[in-house]
């Protein structure tokens, strides 16, 4: 038994999410992801199960474990009770914790997903914010999304929200004393170092490229130069 | 036969929902893109039912998006969960009701680990008493706030004043509903209805007067993804997954699509206007999208609330075929204006889709 294969069983979701692989393939036919990138979580469980410390290190290295979606539909079909999206979130803890989340294209993507959401949760509370959610990087959302960037106070007002207004309501502004209180929760439970570690990882990397923060926020946002489709 | 026995031990299967007392925590999703509906939810629980919904300022995210994009650890979400169930202990509630599907999931998952791991809960209220000064507490009841609309939906419909029924043909609409991965997918006895047979939606439109399709993708996944959205690189696998569930879906002529998730009522919304951008596709009729509403929408329109009170004009596709076919009353010059009227401008056209 290797040692990465003892790191993954400190995770808690790994210890939920794992019980015995009979490689039946029940998760890969259900699973969205599977469909759409080369990606079979059959084989990622099966890997695992094999604790071989060589194969766990290649996966860990791979933009294999970031092709899930973590929608969990397997984890209700799996007729032994395994999760493989639980498997894989645990897979993914470890890759950054070993900083081997950098030797991939989807895992350098963290850069981006960190800065951002745990960004938005210390300053406003909020995972997703509407000040910050702009029509320019999510044109999907179309041009009443635009409408609504252009007059968000207005917009907001009319739909009953409290948009950074003192009080309970919609999208309200977070009191001060509380945002401190998540602050700490980062502090003592790991989420501030991991955030720092993300940085610095990725800023190492935007040096060895020569690239400015944003170029790199950019190229890692936008980046697309390997083929993981499943055509 | 196991087909229906199936079916019946969940039909028989009853999900805890108390009747009054909740402490009610908001969905950053839901309020950002559809704030209407959390304050729907709210009128009509609270002023039209009589119930104790309390709310205070002090909650936050529950940090569930970050932790679906593996962003945070384990034990930070958790710490930030903790911290929601030790406000609503503060404020003398024990009953818990969240506005979003992926934060119901993740306080499932979250409060099925600390029973299996009394050291995990441990280490969790250690935290919180280090970083806030809260006195741990677990709910005695957790619910999604569609559960609580699920228990209402009969008095809801006494009280309505519109059938989800098609005034010229007098036949029930076609709806197409869609629960939201993690109402139920991961802990199926938490769901009204389970993983199988989700009820929690077909109880209110039946009880409403709809009728709903059964289809071949009905269960899979709007295509979210978390990182798979949230990263531009990645969006084609969260399209990718929608278009299969309307090009499946498209052969039994839904009317519209109910959902439970405000995650999933934005991307079917979002993602059929890309696809008519990208395929010159549209699923509904002469040109229209399939109008996508979220359950407090609905349970609004037949209440007779107005359609721009609930915030239908800030869907990318119009409800209006669905607001005619109810016979529901809209002021159409009124659709994008303000508070009293005020003159707000309106979106650009777009001509892909209406
Ligand atoms: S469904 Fe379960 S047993 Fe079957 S291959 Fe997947 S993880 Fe293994
Ligand atoms: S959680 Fe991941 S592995 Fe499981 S079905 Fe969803 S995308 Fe596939």
């Amino acid at each position: 038994m290797g040692k990465l294969y003892e790191r993954l069983k400190l995770d808690y979701r790994f210890r939920e999410g794992f019980n015995s692989c009979i490689n039946c393939g029940t998760c890969t036919a259900i699973c969205p992801a599977a469909e759409f990138y080369k990606y079979d979580p059959r084989l990622i469980v099966n890997t695992v199960q094999s604790q071989d410390d060589d194969e766990i290190e290649k996966l860990l290295k791979s933009d294999t474990i970031w092709y899930c979606g973590e929608c969990m539909s397997c984890m209700t079909r799996c007729p032994r009770k395994n999760a493989p999206g639980l498997i894989v979130m645990a897979l993914r803890n470890l890759s950054i914790e070993m900083g081997y989340y950098m030797e991939s294209e989807k895992g350098r993507q963290q850069y981006v997903l960190t800065k951002d959401l745990c960004g938005s949760i210390l300053k406003y509370g909020y995972c997703v914010y509407p000040r910050t959610f702009k029509y320019e990087t999510h044109k999907e959302a179309g041009k009443v999304w635009k409408w609504e960037e252009e007059h968000l106070d207005d917009v907001y007002e009319r739909l009953h929200a409290n948009l950074d207004k003192n009080g309970p309501g919609a999208i309200r502004k977070i009191p001060k004393e509380d945002l401190d209180d998540v602050k700490r929760i980062f502090d003592v439970s790991g989420g501030t170092s991991r955030m720092q570690q993300v940085e610095e990882d990725g800023l190492e990397k935007a040096g060895e490229l020569g690239l400015t923060e944003e170029e790199y926020s950019e190229k890692v946002n936008t980046e697309c130069k390997i083929d993981h489709f499943n055509h | 036969m196991i087909y229906e026995g199936k079916k019946k031990i969940w039909s028989d299967y009853q999900k805890d929902i108390p009747d009054d007392h909740y402490f009610y925590v908001r969905s950053c999703i839901r309020q950002t893109f559809f704030p209407a509906s959390e304050a729907a939810f709210l009128e009509i629980t609270r002023n039209r039912l009589g119930k104790d919904v309390f709310e205070t300022e002090h909650h936050t995210t529950c940090g569930g998006i970050a932790y679906h994009c593996d962003t945070i650890p384990q034990e930070t979400s958790m710490t930030i969960i903790a911290r929601q169930f030790a406000l609503m202990h503060k404020y003398g509630y024990e009953n818990f009701v969240c506005s979003c599907v992926t934060s119901f999931g993740l306080y499932c998952e979250t409060l099925e680990a600390w029973r299996e791991f009394p050291e995990l809960k441990e280490k969790i209220a250690e935290n919180l008493l280090k970083s806030c000064g809260l006195e741990f507490a677990v709910p005695k009841v957790l619910i999604h706030s569609s559960d609580l609309i699920y228990k209402y939906r009969n008095p809801i419909a006494a009280l309505a004043k519109f059938k989800l029924v098609n005034k010229k043909t007098g036949k029930p609409l076609r709806v197409v509903e869609h629960i939201g991965c993690h109402y139920s997918k991961m802990f199926p006895s938490k769901g009204v209805g389970g993983a199988e047979y989700p009820y929690v939606l077909i109880g209110m439109i039946e009880a409403w007067g709809g009728e709903i399709i059964d289809y071949p993708e009905r269960r899979h996944c709007c295509g979210f993804g978390f990182r798979q959205y949230f990263v531009q690189a990645n969006r084609g696998y969260s399209l990718a997954n929608t278009n299969k569930k309307f090009e499946s879906m498209e052969p039994y002529n839904p009317d519209m699509i109910i959902t439970n998730c405000p995650g999933c009522s934005y991307f079917m919304d979002k993602w059929q206007y890309v696809i008519a951008e990208m395929n010159h596709k549209t699923y509904g009729e002469d040109g229209h999208g399939i109008p996508v509403f979220t359950y407090e929408e609905v349970a609004g329109l037949v209440m007779g609330y107005d359609p721009w009170d609930l915030g239908l004009q800030t869907h990318l596709v119009g409800p209006e075929p669905v607001l005619d076919k109810i016979g529901i009353p809209y002021d159409s010059d009124a659709k994008y204006k303000g508070v009293n009227g005020k003159n707000i401008g309106k979106p650009e056209e777009v001509d892909c889709i209406k």
